[in-house]
């Protein structure tokens, strides 16, 4: 175990081949698992079916990863589960690094979950805090019973210690465009008739919301108080004028108003956006285990004795069919736009 | 067609409160099947209503009382159960939970065709041991899964939710697919059904029928370590703004979001 060291950021990107944000966050948060550990090596691995990867390799560097293992194939073009799987796990099993890092996004869920079950050793899933105990030891800190209890898990023994982490929980680094990352190629064994799954085709869910509620820094939520699909409208010119994205409660989306992929809360998504405006939502638990890590929440609900209020920044009691109007309204009046560093 | 499902046994979650020291209450919190296995049961009985040859069997990996969620499987549709219990099996982590039912499923339940699992439990919230399940048995997967469509020879066509929008599937089999909430509802135990669930016998299997060492099960094969459990910190309430009309209130809040620097 004692040969095991450094730390991984496994890189992800999206489909315009663009390195995420949580990539970058990961990076930032190894830097400083790395400086409680005395300075181990922050390696970034990249895998890509793409000759293009100039842009990629910039971004890593500038996040002030000390370096990059990159494996290129063409069979990485596109993401399966069985040769991400096939190639994390050889490339571990070659450099032996101490801890290893994934974005908990669907892709990061879908091989890391493999890859620890292959080395047999521990995953933290979904974290939300990571750090180095007083023996040196990697811990992890995630939500568990739908954001009721806090648990920091370790992995004793065997290695490499992994995790994934929730995407825009941590900050993301200052870049530097001095910092240059070596690059290292390494080279492992992919064979194409692994791939047991063949994605037919792909469509878009996200017609009828402005943006996607995950990525979003402002979220519009609606609950049963917005009565129908069609009070949703006012919902959606808010966030056009505020550049946020509509999420919805369950309730919403069982009535068939909004669609699956918008809905927040324990069996939907867990979101974090700088503002979470909860628009006749009640608060329920279940919607609450998916929110309320927002850094703002407004509430706006016609009764007083909501729970929504109980995790508000700032309350309104009234109709938000007068309420939400009077705010795009004033919006435009004021000509007020959303500051995106703040 | 063999299907599998894999249901747990969680506690409410909505149901928890704190002593307090901050220690959460476990007794007394009402135990439930997990929602997302709910679906992974309605997915089974809708691919068996497409594929009338099928059997489907529930299994679980828990206490005796873990029972339940095999019966309310059956009285809902499923045809057999199989109940994996042991003490050694207590504190098992992912890794180990996954071992266990993989060895189960395969020495118990030989030619399986397709393993359905919840995405996630909603206590430990993990959605590791499906894909757990899947690299044991080395067969491939479909996570985040909103439907298996149909299954003709040995293939399925899955539905797959991801943040860039649906995708369509076609997985060899034999696979394993996580559930996540579907477009259709779980359908309710019938009357019928709750009468097949109590006469039909669960099968059950420890440590030693599945050939399995103490070293790999329970908390002594976990690689994982819970080494603290704590109750997140308590968002405080803040402001209520309060205004003669709307148009006040939104000029007040705006005034606020300015202050935070959210607006100019
Ligand atoms: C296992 C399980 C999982 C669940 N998962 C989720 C989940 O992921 N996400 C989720 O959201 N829920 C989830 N739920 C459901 C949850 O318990 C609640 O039922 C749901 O969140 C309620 O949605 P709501 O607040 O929109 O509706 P309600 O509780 O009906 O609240 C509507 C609110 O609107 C207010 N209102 C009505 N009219 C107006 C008006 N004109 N102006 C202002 N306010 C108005 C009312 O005062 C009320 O507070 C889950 C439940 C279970 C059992
Ligand atoms: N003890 C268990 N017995 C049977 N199935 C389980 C068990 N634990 C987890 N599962 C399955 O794995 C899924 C994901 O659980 P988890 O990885 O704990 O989030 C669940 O929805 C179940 O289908």
């Amino acid at each position: 175990m004692s040969e095991h060291k450094g730390i991984w950021v496994i890189a992800e990107t999206d489909s315009n081949n663009k390195i995420i944000g949580v990539t970058l966050e990961l990076i930032n948060a190894a830097k400083e698992l790395s400086s409680q550990l005395g300075g181990e090596e922050v390696g970034t691995l990249l895998m890509t079916g793409n000759e293009n990867i100039e842009d990629s390799i910039r971004t890593i560097s500038e996040a002030g990863s000390d370096k990059i293992y990159l494996i290129k194939d063409a069979s990485l073009g596109q993401y399966s589960t069985e040769l991400y799987t096939d190639a994390v796990s050889q490339a571990i099993e070659q450099k032996k690094p101490s801890i290893i890092l994934v974005g908990a996004t669907t892709t990061g869920r879908d091989f890391a979950p493999r890859v620890a079950a292959r080395l047999r050793t521990g995953l933290t899933a979904d974290c939300t805090s990571l750090n180095i105990n007083e023996q040196g030891l990697f811990a992890a800190t995630r939500p568990t019973f739908g954001g009721n209890l806090m648990a920091t898990i370790l992995c004793k023994v065997t290695r490499p210690q992994m995790a994934t982490i929730r995407p825009k929980v941590l900050p993301k680094p200052e870049m530097n465009s001095t910092n240059n990352a070596e690059v290292e190629q390494i080279n492992v064994n992919l064979d194409i008739s692994r791939i047991k799954t063949k994605l037919l085709e792909c469509t878009g869910v996200c017609q009828n919301n402005v943006q996607k509620i995950e990525e979003a820094d402002i979220i519009i939520a609606g609950g049963r108080g917005m009565k129908s699909a069609e009070g949703f409208k006012i919902l959606e010119d808010l966030a056009r004028s505020l550049g946020g994205a509509v999420g919805a409660s369950r309730a919403c989306v069982d009535a068939g108003w909004r669609s699956h992929s918008d809905q927040v809360g324990q069996t939907g998504k867990t979101v974090c956006p700088k503002v979470y405006i909860a628009c006749g939502i009640s608060g329920a638990i279940q919607h609450l285990a998916g929110m309320s890590s927002s850094d703002i929440i407004i509430a706006i609900n016609k009764d007083s004795e909501a729970p929504i209020f109980g995790v508000a920044t700032y309350g309104i009691v009234g109709d938000v069919f007068e309420i939400v109007p009077a705010i795009t309204e004033a919006i435009k009046a004021e000509q007020l736009t959303t500051v995106c560093s703040f | 067609m063999k299907i599998v499902v894999c249901v747990k046994q969680v506690p409410d979650t909505s149901d928890i409160r704190w002593t307090e020291n901050n220690t959460m209450i476990r007794e007394g919190v009402e135990s439930i099947i997990n929602p997302f296995d709910e679906y992974a049961v309605e997915t089974a009985i809708r691919v068996k209503e497409a594929n009338p040859d099928s059997t489907i069997t529930v299994i679980t990996m828990g206490p005796p009382q873990a029972k339940d969620v095999l019966k309310r499987a059956i009285a809902m549709g499923a045809d057999e159960a199989m109940l994996i219990s042991d003490k050694k099996f207590s504190g098992a982590d992912t890794w180990a939970t996954s071992y266990t039912l993989a060895t189960a499923i395969r020495e118990k339940i030989t030619d399986f065709d397709l393993i359905i699992c919840g995405q996630f439990a909603i206590d430990g919230d993990t959605a590791q041991t499906g894909p757990g399940i899947a690299e044991q048995l080395n067969i491939p997967q479909i996570t985040y899964s909103k439907e298996i469509e149909s299954i003709s020879g040995n293939t399925a066509i899955v539905k797959r939710e991801v943040e860039d929008g649906i995708q369509r599937f076609e997985m060899q089999l034999p696979g394993l697919v996580c559930m996540l909430k579907c477009d259709y509802e779980p359908r309710m135990p019938s009357i019928k059904g709750t009468m097949k669930a109590n006469r039909t016998p669960i099968a059950e299997y420890g440590m030693e029928d599945l050939g399995l060492n103490p070293e790999d099960v329970g908390i002594k094969g976990s690689p994982t370590f819970v080494s603290k459990a704590f109750r997140p910190e308590q968002r405080q309430s803040g402001e209520m703004i309060s205004a003669s009309d709307a148009k006040e209130a939104a000029k007040l809040l705006l005034e606020k979001l300015k202050n935070d620097k959210v607006l100019v």
